[in-house]
């Protein structure tokens, strides 16, 4: 049996068909949906803010931050919460995934030819058995342009 | 452990220290006070008997000195003049960094003090010999230098000092302090002795934590308040109202340990003002009132510098020389009032001082020279609203730049600062009497009273010193109440008109309602004050007041200006916190603002926030687009090329009966000139202050009013920097810098002839 080498844990999340995975140690906590403060003229990426055991945690669409259509299965989204340098983010994606032990020797860059934004939120790729797990590059995707 | 005790005598010698210099400056006002005197020489006593005993030679050394010339004066050996409070000030000082060093580094540092311990014996010398007092600091500290230095490493080393001048009869008990013992410190210190075994030192992280931890608890109460609603079980009511009582309770007892007395950041203000009046050769009484005035420590910390910059204004520019005030009959010495009370949950802060007062005119030329408003703006302000201009970024009404302030970068950062903390400055001044600043800040930033509205479905707070008054108009009223002026809507509030702003629209949350005559709904007109303006702000329901936790918003969210920050409501949600202020700008309720905000774009490039400014658009050469703010914009003109002449080497032309310099806007900017030169030049006249200057472009494009971000990538003179503008990229020009860098000869050339008409 291999060893497993350090950072090699991923809580991973589905956000349209995509499989993204955070290395757990960035994750604070997953939530179900959780009522949703519109912040008017705020950027669109910003869906709102939730209270979050009293802290206010902004919220950040990851559909509208990888420029993905809305959802229309009208299920509400899973809320991954993440560890920032400064205060923890909520990420709104579609679905909460395995937390996923990879092989650190299946890793790969990202393949030239996957282009847009999809790239620019991702380090690289884990080969799993059943599908690809894209690596997200978390500080990339609580910016706010 | 022996940091502790190091950290512990660092904070209680730096208060002491702080006591002396203020009773040192008193001292001043009633020399020979007796209650005054011992006070300071207690306090210099226990500083130095600690020092001997935690073992810091230097600080020892200079406090001894000190302690020997405070006895003299105890004893009335010598008179406490001018020369002696110059040095003891001095001495506390140098003192501090010591402390300051200590604090920092646990050492003393390296630094010499041999010259202080020497001024401070020359002074207890030369004026027990009855010297002149006037000369002693200088000379003789210079010719002593050399063996006191000696004198001063061996007090260091030998705790119990030869002195050199003899012990008046009844020091015995400072004549030993080689003996001193921590029980004789207390003993020292014993007029402080009761108090101090009734306080206890508290980190201020520790209250904060508190703090937070109390704003926790109140949002847990409220929500449990708003489920006990829906329950019937008289024993969950009744403990809920407990739970009520006692958490209030304990918000206001934690309130009050942050609370500080004013008088905290009061204290060192006399010192500042004496060492301020004697640079600038004036007689300055400090008065101040309510000290005990309490403010949240966040508060304290964040007034400090503002006040310290208004006392600074008022004494260097504000408060006339004595001369000055004998020729206008009034008392050689000026008087500064500092006063603090408390009125409508509010704190009131009002510096005042009796000098020359300010001269709306002159604040005005000054505003126009420095293109902050142009004439026509200017016409129709109100003397108040002229006086406000002095809080303009790049203001500055002092006639020299003194290293004191007026450095031009001041009130605006003072009204931003007070701002920041939800609180307002006003200014009343009357020529030849005297200025007034009043300051009106919150008393604790943490938790504030707030009135909570609904807009499109949200509820938002709105924090209530911003708000006034309150009107509902149901469907019968609201026929007729609100008239528009093109589009615009208004209300007649007794009389006046009060701008309407609807929030919703405001926030792009849902479309105005309140105006379509077919709409039965009532609405409500929340009153407002932001800046010295009022206006409605229409939202859909007002539902209460409440105890609202402030709470930051996220880094994303922090340049949105409309909104203060949010909170947390009874049911857990969030809702938003409303900066009334930000909100009055963004709706353009502000009306002094667009000068303001043109005053920024072009003194304050920074910050990337854009601004609306008026701009004249021009071309030269070929494609080459540049901006002027119209406010530096005098005529536009055209003249026929023949009548262009030649002055020495420059261009000018005849107007109006003057030579007007020219520039050449091509040639300034490096671009070819048009080849097809037509028979007509297009001319910008400009201003910059009292000087006319004509900019010869190629075209006038045309007058923009619109959001500018200003990139000051520009190095060229002359140019504030580069915009957008029309989506071509432009140059915008600042015309008193281009005059400036131009070339200052042709504008001497115009005033001499200006001279000879």
């Amino acid at each position: 049996m291999k060893t497993l080498v350090e950072g090699s844990k991923y809580c991973s999340f589905k956000v349209g068909d995509l499989l993204f995975g955070i290395d757990v140690r960035d994750v604070q906590e997953v939530l179900r949906y959780q009522e949703i403060t519109h912040v008017p003229l705020a950027p669109p990426v910003v869906r709102g803010l939730i209270n979050l055991r009293g802290q206010i945690v902004t919220a950040v669409d990851m559909r509208r931050q990888l420029g993905m259509p809305e959802r229309t299965d009208g299920r509400l989204p899973m809320s991954v919460i993440v560890r920032t340098r400064e205060d923890p983010i909520s990420l709104l994606v579609d679905e909460i995934g395995d937390v996923i032990e990879v092989d650190p020797d299946g890793f790969e860059d990202i393949p030239p030819t996957v282009s847009g934004v999809v790239r620019d939120l991702m380090t690289g790729v884990h080969k799993l058995d059943d599908g690809l797990l894209l690596v997200l590059k978390t500080e990339r995707a609580i910016r706010i342009a | 452990m022996e940091d502790e005790i190091v950290q512990e005598f660092v904070i209680e010698s730096s208060e002491n220290l702080d006591q002396v210099a203020t009773d040192l400056v008193e001292l001043e006002r009633s020399p020979g006070d007796p209650a005054l005197l011992s006070s300071i020489f207690r306090a210099m006593h226990t500083i130095k008997g600690t020092c001997g005993f935690l073992g810091y030679p230097k600080l020892e050394a200079v406090a001894h000195a000190a302690e020997n010339l405070l006895s003299l004066l105890r004893e009335n050996e010598i008179t406490y003049s001018n020369p002696v409070a110059n040095a003891l000030l001095a001495t506390t000082d140098a003192m501090r960094e010591v402390l300051t060093l200590l604090e920092t580094t646990g050492a003393e540092g390296d630094r010499d003090y041999s010259e202080i311990i020497a001024t401070l014996r020359a002074l207890a010398i030369a004026d027990a010999d009855d010297a002149s007092p006037a000369d002693v600091p200088a000379t003789p500290a210079a010719k002593d230098a050399t063996t006191p230095e000696r004198g001063g490493i061996e007090d260091a080393a030998h705790p119990e000092p030869a002195r050199n001048v003899p012990p008046p009869a009844e020091m015995t008990d400072q004549a030993h302090p080689g003996a001193d013992s921590p029980e004789e410190e207390h003993l020292a210190g014993d007029a402080k002795a009761p108090s101090a075994d009734l306080n206890i030192r508290v980190d201020v992280k520790l209250l904060d934590a508190l703090m937070n931890l109390v704003g926790e608890l109140v949002l847990a109460r409220n929500q449990i308040i708003q489920y006990t609603e829906s329950v019937n079980d008289p024993a969950i009511v009744a403990t809920s109202q407990r739970l009520n009582l006692i958490t209030t309770d304990l918000q206001a007892g934690i309130m009050k340990t942050r609370m500080q007395p004013i008088g905290n950041v009061l204290s060192k203000f006399p010192r500042v003002v004496r060492d301020l009046a004697q640079a600038c050769g004036k007689k300055v009484r400090l008065e101040t009132d309510g000290r005990e005035t309490e403010l949240d420590k966040t508060i304290i910390e964040a007034i400090k510098d503002p006040l310290t910059h208004l006392v600074r204004n008022s004494v260097d520019h504000g408060i006339e020389t004595p001369e000055e005030r004998l020729a206008a009959g009034k008392s050689e010495e000026g008087r500064l009032l500092i006063r603090a009370f408390h009125e409508g949950g509010q704190v009131n802060i009002e510096i005042q001082d009796d000098g020359a007062g300010i001269d709306a005119q002159k604040v005005l030329d000054k505003a126009l020279d420095k293109g902050l408003v142009n004439n026509e703006a200017a016409a129709k302000m109100s003397d108040r609203e002229l006086l406000s201009l002095i809080f303009l970024p790049g203001f500055s009404t002092a006639e020299k730049v003194t290293n004191v302030s007026g450095r031009g970068v001041g009130m605006d950062v003072v009204k931003t600062n007070i701002e920041k903390i939800g609180g307002t400055i006003d200014l009343s001044t009357a020529p030849g009497e005297g200025t007034a600043f009043k300051i009106k800040i919150p008393l604790t930033l943490a938790i504030v009273p707030a009135l909570i509205v609904t807009s499109g479905g949200d509820r938002y707070a709105i924090p209530q010193v911003n708000l006034l008054e309150l009107v509902r108009l149901n469907a019968s009223e609201r026929r007729g109440a609100v008239e528009t002026i093109s589009g615009t809507p208004t209300y007649r509030l007794r009389g006046k008109l009060l701008p309407l702003v609807d929030l919703g629209a405001e926030l792009g949350v849902e479309t105005s309602h309140f105006l379509d005559p077919d709409d039965r709904r009532s609405f409500n007109i929340v009153v407002l004050q932001a800046d010295d303006r009022q206006f409605g702000l229409v939202v859909s329901d007002v539902n209460d007041t409440e105890e609202i936790v402030v709470k930051p918003l996220g880094r994303q969210l922090q340049n949105i200006r409309h909104l203060a920050g949010a909170t947390i409501m009874g049911d857990g949600r969030v809702a938003l916190i409303l900066d009334v202020i930000g909100l009055a700008r963004r709706a353009n309720v502000v009306t002094e603002n667009s000068d303001r905000a043109a005053a920024e774009a072009t003194a304050d490039a920074a910050e990337d926030g854009s601004s609306v400014s008026s701009l004249l658009i021009v071309r030269v050469g070929e494609d080459r687009q540049l901006a002027v703010p119209l406010a530096q914009v005098a005529r536009l003109e055209e003249f026929e090329a023949s009548r262009l002449e030649q002055a020495e080497s420059r261009q000018v032309v005849q107007y109006r009966g003057r030579i007007l310099p020219l520039i050449d806007l091509a040639q300034f900017m490096g671009v070819p000139a048009t080849l097809a030169a037509s028979a007509n030049v297009p001319m910008v006249v400009a201003r910059a202050g009292n000087r006319r200057v004509g900019l010869i472009v190629d075209e006038i494009v045309d007058i923009v009013s619109q959001a500018v971000r200003l990139q000051p990538i520009s190095e060229r003179l002359g140019v504030v920097g580069t915009a957008v503008v029309d989506s071509k990229v432009t140059s915008i020009l600042d015309v008193s810098e281009l005059v400036e860098n131009f070339d200052q000869s042709i504008f001497e050339d115009e005033f001499a002839l200006e001279g000879a008409q």
